[in-house]
Protein backbone atom coordinates (compact mmCIF):
# COMPACT_ATOMS: atom_id res chain seq x y z
CA UNK A 1 0.00 0.00 0.00
CA UNK A 2 2.97 2.15 0.67
CA UNK A 3 3.97 1.98 -2.97
CA UNK A 4 0.48 2.71 -4.08
CA UNK A 5 0.13 6.33 -2.17
CA UNK A 6 3.89 7.10 -2.89
CA UNK A 7 3.17 6.82 -6.89
CA UNK A 8 -0.07 8.64 -6.13
CA UNK A 9 1.93 11.13 -4.69
CA UNK A 10 4.04 11.04 -7.34
CA UNK A 11 1.67 11.41 -9.93
CA UNK A 12 -0.33 13.91 -8.14
CA UNK A 13 2.55 16.35 -7.79
CA UNK A 14 3.40 15.64 -11.82
CA UNK A 15 -0.24 16.58 -12.65
CA UNK A 16 -0.02 19.93 -10.05
CA UNK A 17 2.98 20.84 -12.10
CA UNK A 18 1.69 20.21 -15.70
CA UNK A 19 -1.50 22.43 -14.52
CA UNK A 20 0.50 25.19 -12.81
CA UNK A 21 2.51 25.80 -16.21
CA UNK A 22 -0.38 25.48 -18.17
CA UNK A 23 -2.18 28.25 -15.97
CA UNK A 24 1.10 30.38 -15.89
CA UNK A 25 1.06 29.93 -19.79
CA UNK A 26 -2.42 31.70 -19.82
CA UNK A 27 -1.43 34.23 -17.24
CA UNK A 28 1.43 35.27 -19.20
CA UNK A 29 -1.08 35.92 -22.52
CA UNK A 30 -4.10 37.27 -20.00
CA UNK A 31 -0.90 39.81 -19.34
CA UNK A 32 -0.01 40.62 -22.94
CA UNK A 33 -3.57 40.86 -23.95
CA UNK A 34 -4.30 43.43 -21.22
CA UNK A 35 -1.59 45.58 -21.44
CA UNK A 36 -3.44 48.25 -23.56
CA UNK A 37 -4.47 49.79 -20.34
CA UNK A 38 -0.66 50.74 -19.17
CA UNK A 39 0.26 52.60 -22.20
CA UNK A 40 -2.71 54.41 -22.61
CA UNK A 41 -2.29 55.30 -18.78
CA UNK A 42 1.46 55.06 -18.74
CA UNK A 43 1.83 56.83 -15.69
CA UNK A 44 0.69 53.47 -13.32
CA UNK A 45 3.95 52.02 -15.81
CA UNK A 46 5.90 54.98 -14.72
CA UNK A 47 5.22 54.45 -10.89
CA UNK A 48 6.17 50.70 -11.83
CA UNK A 49 9.56 51.83 -13.56
CA UNK A 50 9.88 54.01 -10.22
CA UNK A 51 9.68 50.94 -7.96
CA UNK A 52 11.49 48.44 -10.16
CA UNK A 53 14.26 50.39 -11.97
CA UNK A 54 14.69 53.62 -10.60
CA UNK A 55 14.91 51.75 -6.89
CA UNK A 56 17.28 49.22 -8.35
CA UNK A 57 19.42 51.64 -9.30
CA UNK A 58 22.15 51.73 -6.43
CA UNK A 59 22.30 48.15 -6.27
CA UNK A 60 23.31 47.58 -9.61
CA UNK A 61 25.69 50.45 -10.25
CA UNK A 62 27.53 49.55 -7.08
CA UNK A 63 27.81 46.00 -8.25
CA UNK A 64 28.86 46.76 -11.54
CA UNK A 65 31.33 48.84 -9.86
CA UNK A 66 32.88 46.31 -7.82
CA UNK A 67 32.68 43.78 -10.64
CA UNK A 68 34.44 45.58 -12.96
CA UNK A 69 37.28 46.16 -10.36
CA UNK A 70 37.67 42.59 -9.71
CA UNK A 71 37.92 41.99 -13.33
CA UNK A 72 40.34 44.66 -13.91
CA UNK A 73 41.85 43.04 -10.91
CA UNK A 74 42.01 39.11 -11.64
CA UNK A 75 42.73 39.69 -15.83
CA UNK A 76 45.84 41.74 -14.78
CA UNK A 77 47.38 38.95 -13.00
CA UNK A 78 46.60 36.19 -15.93
CA UNK A 79 47.08 38.30 -18.88
CA UNK A 80 50.58 39.16 -17.01
CA UNK A 81 51.44 36.12 -17.24
CA UNK A 82 51.51 36.16 -20.95
CA UNK A 83 52.77 39.61 -21.18
CA UNK A 84 49.46 40.96 -22.48
CA UNK A 85 48.09 43.36 -20.23
CA UNK A 86 47.08 45.99 -23.16
CA UNK A 87 44.44 43.18 -23.81
CA UNK A 88 42.62 44.38 -20.29
CA UNK A 89 40.48 46.64 -21.86
CA UNK A 90 38.94 44.06 -24.30
CA UNK A 91 38.74 41.18 -21.42
CA UNK A 92 37.03 43.36 -19.15
CA UNK A 93 34.44 45.25 -21.70
CA UNK A 94 34.12 41.73 -23.43
CA UNK A 95 33.18 39.59 -20.69
CA UNK A 96 30.55 42.31 -18.88
CA UNK A 97 28.93 43.50 -22.10
CA UNK A 98 28.13 39.93 -23.58
CA UNK A 99 27.71 37.81 -20.12
CA UNK A 100 28.24 39.65 -16.42
CA UNK A 101 25.78 42.76 -17.12
CA UNK A 102 23.09 41.15 -18.27
CA UNK A 103 23.35 37.80 -16.04
CA UNK A 104 24.50 39.75 -13.18
CA UNK A 105 22.22 42.60 -13.15
CA UNK A 106 18.87 40.19 -13.94
CA UNK A 107 20.01 38.37 -10.93
CA UNK A 108 20.27 41.05 -9.18
CA UNK A 109 16.75 42.41 -10.38
CA UNK A 110 15.20 39.18 -9.43
CA UNK A 111 16.04 39.22 -5.99
CA UNK A 112 15.86 43.35 -5.56
CA UNK A 113 12.60 44.03 -7.90
CA UNK A 114 11.10 40.44 -8.63
CA UNK A 115 10.66 39.42 -4.87
CA UNK A 116 9.08 42.46 -4.08
CA UNK A 117 6.74 42.24 -7.11
CA UNK A 118 5.68 38.75 -5.90
CA UNK A 119 5.37 39.83 -1.96
CA UNK A 120 3.14 42.94 -2.98
CA UNK A 121 0.48 40.77 -5.56
CA UNK A 122 0.41 38.02 -2.86
CA UNK A 123 -0.25 40.48 0.03
CA UNK A 124 -2.80 42.11 -2.46
CA UNK A 125 -4.44 39.06 -2.92
CA UNK A 126 -4.23 38.23 0.79
CA UNK A 127 -5.86 40.81 1.57
CA UNK A 128 -8.78 40.64 -0.86
CA UNK A 129 -7.93 43.76 -3.19
CA UNK A 130 -8.05 41.92 -5.68
CA UNK A 131 -11.04 40.44 -5.00
CA UNK A 132 -12.01 44.00 -4.07
CA UNK A 133 -11.08 45.07 -7.69
CA UNK A 134 -12.73 42.45 -8.87
CA UNK A 135 -16.36 43.38 -7.24
CA UNK A 136 -15.51 47.21 -8.67
CA UNK A 137 -15.11 46.19 -12.18
CA UNK A 138 -11.79 46.73 -12.74
CA UNK A 139 -9.52 43.94 -14.18
CA UNK A 140 -6.40 43.44 -11.87
CA UNK A 141 -4.55 41.96 -14.40
CA UNK A 142 -4.69 45.27 -16.58
CA UNK A 143 -4.30 47.62 -13.44
CA UNK A 144 -1.95 45.73 -11.46
CA UNK A 145 -0.10 43.62 -13.13
CA UNK A 146 0.91 44.46 -16.83
CA UNK A 147 2.08 48.18 -15.81
CA UNK A 148 4.95 45.64 -13.38
CA UNK A 149 5.44 43.50 -15.90
CA UNK A 150 6.20 46.29 -18.65
CA UNK A 151 8.20 48.10 -16.29
CA UNK A 152 10.54 45.72 -15.86
CA UNK A 153 10.93 44.56 -19.26
CA UNK A 154 11.95 48.09 -20.12
CA UNK A 155 14.09 48.79 -16.78
CA UNK A 156 15.77 45.69 -16.87
CA UNK A 157 17.96 46.30 -20.50
CA UNK A 158 18.68 49.31 -19.24
CA UNK A 159 19.69 48.22 -15.66
CA UNK A 160 21.91 46.17 -17.76
CA UNK A 161 23.19 48.45 -19.62
CA UNK A 162 24.31 50.49 -16.79
CA UNK A 163 25.74 48.19 -14.97
CA UNK A 164 28.10 47.15 -17.68
CA UNK A 165 29.27 50.87 -18.16
CA UNK A 166 29.99 51.09 -14.61
CA UNK A 167 32.02 47.94 -14.88
CA UNK A 168 33.85 48.64 -17.60
CA UNK A 169 34.61 52.22 -15.39
CA UNK A 170 35.64 49.74 -12.13
CA UNK A 171 37.98 48.30 -14.62
CA UNK A 172 39.55 51.49 -15.91
CA UNK A 173 39.75 52.44 -12.27
CA UNK A 174 41.53 49.46 -11.23
CA UNK A 175 43.68 48.75 -14.47
CA UNK A 176 44.56 52.21 -15.76
CA UNK A 177 44.48 54.45 -12.82
CA UNK A 178 45.52 51.77 -10.16
CA UNK A 179 48.20 49.57 -11.83
CA UNK A 180 49.46 51.08 -14.78
CA UNK A 181 48.25 49.62 -17.62
CA UNK A 182 48.75 51.90 -20.39
CA UNK A 183 45.43 53.93 -21.59
CA UNK A 184 45.76 54.21 -25.09
CA UNK A 185 45.81 50.41 -25.22
CA UNK A 186 43.19 49.43 -23.25
CA UNK A 187 40.51 51.50 -24.70
CA UNK A 188 41.65 51.04 -28.20
CA UNK A 189 42.38 47.04 -27.88
CA UNK A 190 38.48 47.06 -25.91
CA UNK A 191 37.29 49.10 -29.32
CA UNK A 192 39.00 46.71 -31.70
CA UNK A 193 37.52 43.95 -29.59
CA UNK A 194 33.96 44.74 -29.24
CA UNK A 195 31.31 44.69 -32.29
CA UNK A 196 28.33 46.86 -31.74
CA UNK A 197 25.89 44.28 -33.50
CA UNK A 198 27.40 40.83 -32.39
CA UNK A 199 28.25 41.84 -28.82
CA UNK A 200 26.77 44.85 -27.53
CA UNK A 201 23.67 44.11 -29.28
CA UNK A 202 23.19 40.56 -28.25
CA UNK A 203 24.07 41.79 -24.35
CA UNK A 204 20.76 43.96 -24.57
CA UNK A 205 18.79 41.03 -26.56
CA UNK A 206 19.73 39.03 -23.57
CA UNK A 207 18.66 41.55 -20.82
CA UNK A 208 15.56 42.32 -22.77
CA UNK A 209 14.55 38.34 -22.53
CA UNK A 210 15.86 38.29 -18.88
CA UNK A 211 13.80 40.72 -17.88
CA UNK A 212 10.30 39.18 -19.20
CA UNK A 213 11.53 35.99 -17.72
CA UNK A 214 12.07 37.81 -14.32
CA UNK A 215 8.91 39.35 -14.37
CA UNK A 216 6.82 36.97 -15.61
CA UNK A 217 7.86 34.25 -13.08
CA UNK A 218 7.62 36.95 -10.09
CA UNK A 219 3.99 38.03 -11.52
CA UNK A 220 2.61 34.57 -11.43
CA UNK A 221 4.43 33.74 -8.43
CA UNK A 222 2.38 36.45 -6.64
CA UNK A 223 -1.05 36.00 -8.44
CA UNK A 224 -1.11 32.35 -7.92
CA UNK A 225 0.34 32.41 -4.27
CA UNK A 226 -2.05 31.06 -1.53
CA UNK A 227 -3.62 34.11 0.49
CA UNK A 228 -1.74 33.42 3.82
CA UNK A 229 1.57 34.74 5.16
CA UNK A 230 2.88 31.56 4.76
CA UNK A 231 2.03 31.23 0.98
CA UNK A 232 3.32 34.25 0.24
CA UNK A 233 6.78 33.73 1.98
CA UNK A 234 7.13 31.02 -0.10
CA UNK A 235 5.97 32.74 -3.37
CA UNK A 236 8.79 34.91 -3.13
CA UNK A 237 10.96 32.38 -2.16
CA UNK A 238 10.16 30.32 -5.21
CA UNK A 239 10.11 33.46 -7.13
CA UNK A 240 13.78 34.39 -6.55
CA UNK A 241 14.85 30.43 -6.95
CA UNK A 242 12.89 30.07 -10.14
CA UNK A 243 14.00 33.05 -12.29
CA UNK A 244 18.00 32.72 -11.32
CA UNK A 245 17.51 29.46 -12.29
CA UNK A 246 15.48 30.54 -15.44
CA UNK A 247 18.27 33.45 -16.21
CA UNK A 248 21.11 31.22 -16.06
CA UNK A 249 19.76 28.14 -18.33
CA UNK A 250 18.39 30.82 -20.65
CA UNK A 251 22.11 32.09 -20.72
CA UNK A 252 23.22 29.36 -21.93
CA UNK A 253 20.73 28.87 -24.49
CA UNK A 254 20.94 32.53 -25.86
CA UNK A 255 24.68 32.28 -25.83
CA UNK A 256 24.54 28.95 -27.84
CA UNK A 257 22.38 30.41 -29.97
CA UNK A 258 24.26 33.49 -30.79
CA UNK A 259 28.25 32.77 -30.43
CA UNK A 260 28.49 29.58 -32.17
CA UNK A 261 31.82 30.64 -32.63
CA UNK A 262 32.18 30.78 -36.95
CA UNK B 1 -2.21 64.91 -14.14
CA UNK B 2 0.36 67.37 -12.72
CA UNK B 3 4.29 66.23 -12.27
CA UNK B 4 5.56 64.76 -9.86
CA UNK B 5 8.99 64.31 -8.35
CA UNK B 6 8.67 60.81 -8.96
CA UNK B 7 8.37 61.44 -12.58
CA UNK B 8 11.68 63.26 -12.57
CA UNK B 9 13.44 60.13 -11.02
CA UNK B 10 12.11 57.60 -13.71
CA UNK B 11 13.05 60.21 -16.13
CA UNK B 12 16.61 60.17 -14.86
CA UNK B 13 16.98 56.83 -14.95
CA UNK B 14 16.03 56.35 -18.32
CA UNK B 15 18.23 59.09 -19.52
CA UNK B 16 20.90 57.22 -17.46
CA UNK B 17 20.22 54.11 -19.16
CA UNK B 18 20.27 55.57 -22.66
CA UNK B 19 23.13 57.24 -21.98
CA UNK B 20 24.71 54.01 -20.83
CA UNK B 21 24.04 52.77 -23.73
CA UNK B 22 25.28 55.09 -25.65
CA UNK B 23 28.98 54.88 -24.07
CA UNK B 24 28.83 51.39 -24.76
CA UNK B 25 28.26 51.79 -28.32
CA UNK B 26 30.32 54.74 -29.03
CA UNK B 27 33.41 54.39 -26.20
CA UNK B 28 33.26 50.23 -26.04
CA UNK B 29 32.51 49.13 -29.26
CA UNK B 30 33.79 52.42 -31.31
CA UNK B 31 30.32 52.76 -33.56
CA UNK B 32 32.31 55.88 -35.18
CA UNK B 33 34.52 53.83 -37.39
CA UNK B 34 31.41 51.43 -39.22
CA UNK B 35 29.42 54.09 -40.82
CA UNK B 36 32.42 55.65 -43.12
CA UNK B 37 31.05 58.77 -44.71
CA UNK B 38 30.59 57.32 -48.11
CA UNK B 39 32.44 53.80 -49.75
CA UNK B 40 33.25 52.31 -52.73
CA UNK B 41 33.84 48.48 -53.08
CA UNK B 42 37.33 47.16 -54.53
CA UNK B 43 38.58 43.51 -54.88
CA UNK B 44 41.74 41.44 -54.26
CA UNK B 45 42.46 37.42 -54.91
CA UNK B 46 44.65 36.16 -52.14
CA UNK B 47 46.21 32.37 -52.24
CA UNK B 48 45.51 32.12 -48.68
CA UNK B 49 43.95 35.11 -46.61
CA UNK B 50 44.80 33.22 -42.96
CA UNK B 51 43.33 34.28 -39.91
CA UNK B 52 41.57 37.71 -41.91
CA UNK B 53 37.74 38.28 -41.19
CA UNK B 54 35.16 40.43 -42.25
CA UNK B 55 34.99 43.87 -40.59
CA UNK B 56 38.78 43.42 -40.27
CA UNK B 57 40.64 46.96 -41.35
CA UNK B 58 42.42 48.21 -44.38
CA UNK B 59 45.14 50.46 -43.59
CA UNK B 60 47.46 52.02 -45.51
CA UNK B 61 50.55 53.82 -44.05
CA UNK B 62 48.83 52.99 -40.67
CA UNK B 63 45.93 54.62 -41.58
CA UNK B 64 42.46 53.19 -41.62
CA UNK B 65 40.68 53.43 -44.87
CA UNK B 66 38.04 50.85 -45.14
CA UNK B 67 36.84 47.13 -44.26
CA UNK B 68 36.80 43.76 -45.25
CA UNK B 69 33.01 43.19 -46.22
CA UNK B 70 33.20 39.62 -47.66
CA UNK B 71 35.62 36.78 -48.15
CA UNK B 72 34.60 33.68 -50.57
CA UNK B 73 36.22 31.13 -51.94
CA UNK B 74 35.93 31.60 -56.03
CA UNK B 75 35.67 28.58 -57.03
CA UNK B 76 37.32 29.22 -60.48
CA UNK B 77 40.75 29.90 -59.77
CA UNK B 78 40.11 28.56 -55.97
CA UNK B 79 40.92 31.61 -54.21
CA UNK B 80 39.67 33.72 -51.58
CA UNK B 81 37.81 36.54 -52.64
CA UNK B 82 37.97 39.46 -50.36
CA UNK B 83 35.94 42.18 -51.05
CA UNK B 84 36.52 45.40 -49.41
CA UNK B 85 34.76 48.94 -49.02
CA UNK B 86 36.94 52.04 -49.14
CA UNK B 87 36.29 55.36 -48.13
CA UNK B 88 35.10 57.64 -50.92
CA UNK B 89 37.95 60.12 -49.88
CA UNK B 90 41.35 57.82 -50.61
CA UNK B 91 41.80 56.68 -54.34
CA UNK B 92 44.52 54.04 -55.18
CA UNK B 93 46.44 54.24 -58.25
CA UNK B 94 46.08 50.34 -60.23
CA UNK B 95 49.32 48.70 -59.33
CA UNK B 96 48.45 49.22 -56.07
CA UNK B 97 50.31 46.18 -53.40
CA UNK B 98 47.80 44.54 -51.35
CA UNK B 99 49.08 42.44 -48.36
CA UNK B 100 47.51 40.45 -45.38
CA UNK B 101 49.75 41.81 -42.52
CA UNK B 102 49.59 41.27 -38.89
CA UNK B 103 49.55 43.71 -36.00
CA UNK B 104 51.94 42.70 -33.85
CA UNK B 105 53.18 39.07 -33.16
CA UNK B 106 49.80 37.85 -32.59
CA UNK B 107 47.62 40.35 -33.12
CA UNK B 108 44.41 40.42 -35.35
CA UNK B 109 45.36 40.33 -39.54
CA UNK B 110 43.98 43.22 -41.56
CA UNK B 111 44.99 44.57 -45.13
CA UNK B 112 47.96 46.98 -45.67
CA UNK B 113 47.44 48.92 -49.03
CA UNK B 114 51.20 49.36 -50.75
CA UNK B 115 50.29 51.90 -53.42
CA UNK B 116 52.21 51.88 -57.00
CA UNK B 117 53.10 54.57 -59.39
CA UNK B 118 50.65 54.48 -61.75
CA UNK B 119 48.49 57.44 -63.10
CA UNK B 120 45.09 55.75 -63.12
CA UNK B 121 43.61 55.19 -60.51
CA UNK B 122 41.00 52.23 -59.11
CA UNK B 123 37.02 52.75 -59.82
CA UNK B 124 34.23 51.25 -58.08
CA UNK B 125 34.55 47.42 -58.45
CA UNK B 126 38.07 47.11 -59.42
CA UNK B 127 40.79 44.82 -58.87
CA UNK B 128 43.91 44.37 -56.82
CA UNK B 129 46.19 42.65 -59.64
CA UNK B 130 48.90 42.78 -57.07
CA UNK B 131 48.71 40.29 -53.87
CA UNK B 132 50.03 38.61 -50.73
CA UNK B 133 48.91 36.44 -49.04
CA UNK B 134 48.90 35.89 -45.53
CA UNK B 135 51.99 34.42 -43.62
CA UNK B 136 51.27 30.68 -42.48
CA UNK B 137 53.22 29.92 -39.67
CA UNK B 138 53.79 26.33 -40.46
CA UNK B 139 54.78 27.12 -44.11
CA UNK B 140 57.45 29.36 -42.85
CA UNK B 141 59.05 26.84 -40.00
CA UNK B 142 58.58 24.14 -43.33
CA UNK B 143 60.68 26.22 -45.31
CA UNK B 144 63.33 27.12 -42.50
CA UNK B 145 63.55 23.59 -41.99
CA UNK B 146 64.23 22.42 -45.75
CA UNK B 147 66.64 25.40 -46.57
CA UNK B 148 68.81 24.60 -43.00
CA UNK B 149 68.84 21.08 -44.63
CA UNK B 150 70.09 22.23 -47.69
CA UNK B 151 72.74 24.26 -46.42
CA UNK B 152 74.68 21.23 -44.83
Amino acid sequence: MAIVSSLRGIGKRVVNAVWRLGYGARFFLMTLFYSGMSFRRFRLTVRELFFSGVMSLIIILVAGMFVGMVLGLQGYETLKRYGSESALGSLVALSLVRELGPVLAALLFASRAGSAMTAEIGLMKATEQIAAMELMAVNPIARVVAPRFWAGVISMPLLAALFSAMGVFGGYVVGVVNIGVDEGSFWSQMQAAVDLRDDILNGVIKSVVFGLVVTAIALFEGYDAPPTAEGVSGATTRTVVQSSLAILMLDFILTALMFRGE
Amino acid sequence: MERTTLDLWVGIFVVAGIAALVVLALKVGNLSTYNMSETYQLQAHFTNVGGLKPTASVRSAGVLVGRVTSIMLDTERYEARVTMSIDKRYQFPTDTFANILTSGLLGEQYIGLLPGGEEEMLKDGGEFKKTQSAVVLEDLIGKFFTSSVDAK
